[in-house]
């Protein structure tokens, strides 16, 4: 037996690169901006309930973008909100994410042709990581949504940005 | 009462501001009134001891086309168990109406989104602004000449 080895076992050393504790760090706890804007919502809410447990992959609603990684637009996003929408990403700190829930705010969903008030996807005022669509999407459709995001995070690298 | 009683006591009462009734072959039976006269019609359905309108359902606005707009009252009384629809119509070019908020409090967010949605202006109104869109927004988008705007503060807005 090396000498290495010994060592390594006895003190509790972990070896790993600065990206991976980085990037396992922040993909463990993505903390979301708490909002809801319309039906979607109500999936969400559902997806942070006890059934299907966002808190077992890190996932806290917090109530101030200061303290938030991951914003989950989460409904119609109208005119009148896409303006707040990118005030509260802006306030976010960086490393900062978006997962665009729902049809409506892919693309403008059943209000594409005829909604006068509704901006036709919140990737027009905002970066989008991860669309999940469905309308609304199931709780287990955002997970799915959550678990992409993750594995982009996963590949992440501090000299070469990716998400 | 009957739809027919209400319209010809509204009639005895109010004379030749009762434009125009129709009683059968519609699921509503609604009387048209002068737009000048809605606010004394008002008060006579709501106080009139035989009719007494105490519930406005609905208030909804209309676009005819062709330069009319309307304005529509859907009214119930609890008391007696009757109930009536009240219309007016009003030229797009000059589109004012007075405010029936004073006799029905709840007419107040009717007729501010009527507004918001069909651009009449409702005179008298204690707080006479747009309910749902932002105050910027330019147009009333249910009028049929509406077109919706290329950009808004800068967001394309058509698909």
């Amino acid at each position: 037996m090396g000498l290495l080895d010994k060592q390594f076992n006895n003190s509790n050393v972990i070896i790993t690169s600065i990206d991976g504790l980085l990037n396992w760090a922040r993909l463990s706890s993505l903390w979301q901006m708490q909002f809801g804007l319309a039906c979607c919502a109500i999936e969400m809410m559902a997806a942070a309930a006890s059934h299907y447990d966002f808190d077992r992959f890190g996932v806290i609603p917090r109530a101030t973008p200061r303290q938030s990684d991951v914003m989950i637009v989460a409904g119609t996003v109208t005119l009148k909100m896409a303006s707040r929408v990118k005030r509260l990403y802006d306030q976010m700190s960086e490393p900062r994410y978006v997962i665009s829930m729902g049809s409506c705010s892919n693309c403008g969903g059943p209000y594409w042709e005829h909604g006068y008030h509704v901006l036709k996807g919140v990737d027009r005022v905002i970066p989008v990581d991860v669309y999940v669509p469905g309308c609304p999407p199931r709780p287990e459709a955002l997970m799915e949504g959550l678990i992409k995001l993750q594995e982009k995070i996963r590949n992440e690298s501090l000299v070469r940005k990716t998400a | 009462m009957t739809p027919l009683e209400i319209t010809d006591r509204l009639k005895a009462k109010l004379g030749d501001k009762v434009v125009d009734a129709k009683i059968d072959g519609v699921p509503d039976p609604f009387v048209k009134i002068a737009p000048g006269a809605i606010l004394d019609a008002a008060l006579l359905l709501r106080n009139d001891a035989e009719m007494e309108f105490d519930f406005l359902m609905c208030l909804s606005g209309v676009d005819n086309g062709k330069g009319i707009l309307g304005v529509v009252y859907h009214l119930y009384s609890m008391t007696n168990r009757h109930k009536i629809t009240v219309k007016i119509d009003i030229p797009v070019a000059e589109p004012a109406v007075p405010s029936v908020s004073s006799v029905w409090a709840g007419a107040d967010w009717h007729e501010r989104e009527a507004f918001d949605m069909f651009g009449m202006t409702f005179t008298g109104h204690p707080d006479h602004r747009r309910i749902l869109l932002p105050e910027d927004y330019p147009g009333h988008p249910l009028r049929k000449d509406f077109k919706v705007p290329e950009f808004y503060q800068g967001m394309k807005v058509p698909y």
